[in-house]
């Protein structure tokens, strides 16, 4: 980044003179700093799962949740600072309480994606703000079945089959594009989130992490719920075992 | 210069008489009014109303019962409402009173337990948070002079735990191991509480639904807004489950021995 030091890169209500706002691009690189996300929409369901990095043993195991519930089915996984992820599920969650008040039915999953996408996009606008520091995957299962989206600090939210964000997304995506998305169970999918995440935990780099799981199908009643703990268990072995496999 | 025609030849200000015309006289007023001048029109009677509610105890949690009528006035207007309601996974709401409250309270339930579930906290909403609640509600509603006009009973079952417990417009609030609202509670309850206080622990589910199916047949014979359609709730150790619509098999022959109310040669 040549520009860097022209003084465009202050706020993020200018551009720099080819047309960039390197506030939102510096926003990006928090995201990449952080652990993984990735969301996987398969036949009947999506599977939400996060390489939560520990970065102190004094931690609770399973506090900083970074996958939230945002209404009965609908989950949100986020990539980031983990405040900008709070702060904008319960913008989510406020979205679908909204919706719901309004038409007296379940939100779909585009339409909370598409209200977080102009919400992250306003912070593009001013200088009196920061872009959210955030790449926000967001699942669920409504009338139009399974559904998945991801918001970046751009605003910008466009659907997927398959979504990664953080660190490792580039060898998620590879892992992503190889799986046959729309013909898998839910339960498999949980399967092959658990074998991603921890191949793309780099262990010479990275402390500790934990894999946190979410998913919302026909097995769940379509409601968004954590995989139960057998299962993430099971799906953990499963993955330590492929990884050995694998190199 | 005034260009509004109507003040032309009229005093600047209504209060100061520069002519000295007394008494000022007033002009008409037409400008936009306010419908609600007099004071905020609260409710002050139920519109589309249900009618009793009846609750146990029984050996494996509670029973529940209330017919599908709600009525508009003497009118008997909608024959398929349901006025037994899930809660979260452990309670149920039945409600007697006006049926447009009842489902506002829906709501304000779909949204609250929406909430708690978002939060991911490891806490349910059992029967007692939500009877705690909904007593809240009510009396917050009845203090502002504008009350949701039902009596609600709330059963549940939660840790092992049966709750059995009862909310009016009021805010008043009282538990026992048989209720019952409206018309139900001046001739189920007598009949309920003879067969359920005192063995409670003791009753099966069949006993429970036969106790029920009577009262809400005696109900049907007596309460004029009530109907021969109704539902029953049990909840237990195994959750919630609300019936389909019941028939009540009734016996009408003893009206021909009736003398002095319809049409007869003697």
């Amino acid at each position: 980044m040549t520009s860097i030091g022209t003084g465009y890169d202050l706020s993020a209500s200018t551009y720099s003179p080819d047309g960039r706002i390197f506030q939102v691009e510096y926003a990006n690189k928090a995201v990449e700093n952080s652990g993984t996300a990735i969301g996987l929409r398969v036949k009947d369901g999506v599977v939400l799962a996060v390489e939560k990095l520990v970065h102190s043993k004094l931690l609770v195991p399973g506090a900083n949740r970074r996958i939230q519930t945002i209404d009965r089915h609908i989950g949100l996984a986020t990539a980031g600072l983990l405040a900008d992820g709070r702060s904008i599920s319960n913008r989510a969650r406020d979205e679908g309480a909204s919706i719901r008040s309004t038409f007296h039915e379940q939100a779909t999953v585009k339409a909370i994606s598409q209200r977080l996408g102009m919400f992250a996009q306003a912070y593009t606008l001013y200088s009196s703000v920061r872009p959210f520091g955030i790449s926000t995957i967001i699942g669920g299962v409504d009338k139009n079945g399974p559904s998945l989206y991801i918001i970046e600090p751009s605003g910008v939210c466009l659907g997927y089959h398959g979504a990664a964000v953080g660190k490792g997304r580039q060898l998620a995506k590879t892992e992503l594009e190889k799986l046959k998305l729309s013909e898998l169970s839910t339960r498999e999918a949980v399967m092959e989130a658990a074998r991603i995440i921890y191949l793309v935990h780099d262990d010479n780099k990275e402390k500790e992490f934990e894999l946190e799981m979410s998913w919302i199908g026909s097995e769940t009643n379509n409601l968004h719920v954590p995989v139960p703990s057998d299962l993430l268990k099971e799906a953990e072995t499963k993955a330590k075992d492929a990884l050995e496999n694998f190199e | 210069m005034d260009h509004f025609p109507t003040n032309w030849g009229r005093p600047r200000n209504d209060a100061f008489d520069a002519y000295g015309t007394h008494p000022i006289h007033q002009r008409p007023y037409n400008g936009p009014k306010d419908a609600f001048a007099d004071g905020v029109q609260h409710t002050q009677q139920p519109i589309v109303t249900g009618t009793s509610v009846l609750a146990i105890k029984y050996k494996d949690g509670i029973m529940m019962a209330a017919d599908n009528l709600a009525s508009y006035g003497s009118l008997a207007r909608f024959k398929d409402v349901q006025r037994l309601c899930p809660v979260g996974q452990y309670t149920v709401i039945g409600a007697g009173g006006d049926m447009s409250d009842f489902q506002y309270i829906q709501h304000i339930m779909e949204e609250l337990t929406i909430d708690e579930n978002s939060a991911q906290d490891g806490h349910e909403l059992g029967p007692v948070e939500i009877h705690e609640y909904m007593s809240q509600v009510m009396y917050a509603r009845r203090s502002k002079m504008d009350p949701l006009w039902n009596s609600l009973i709330i059963g549940g079952f939660k840790d092992g735990k049966r709750f059995l417990s009862y909310v009016d417009l009021l805010g008043t609030t009282y538990s026992a191991s048989t209720l019952a609202t409206g018309y139900g509670s001046y001739i189920a309850q007598p009949l309920l509480r003879k067969a359920v206080e005192g063995y409670e622990d003791i009753l099966t589910e069949e006993d429970a639904r036969k106790v029920l199916e009577n009262s809400m047949r005696v109900l049907f014979y007596r309460d004029a807004r009530s109907l021969n359609k109704y539902q029953i709730a049990t909840i237990t150790s195994a959750g919630v489950n609300i019936s389909d619509s019941l028939h009540l098999e009734t016996s009408w022959s003893f009206a021909e021995g009736i003398r002095g109310y319809g049409a007869q040669t003697q």
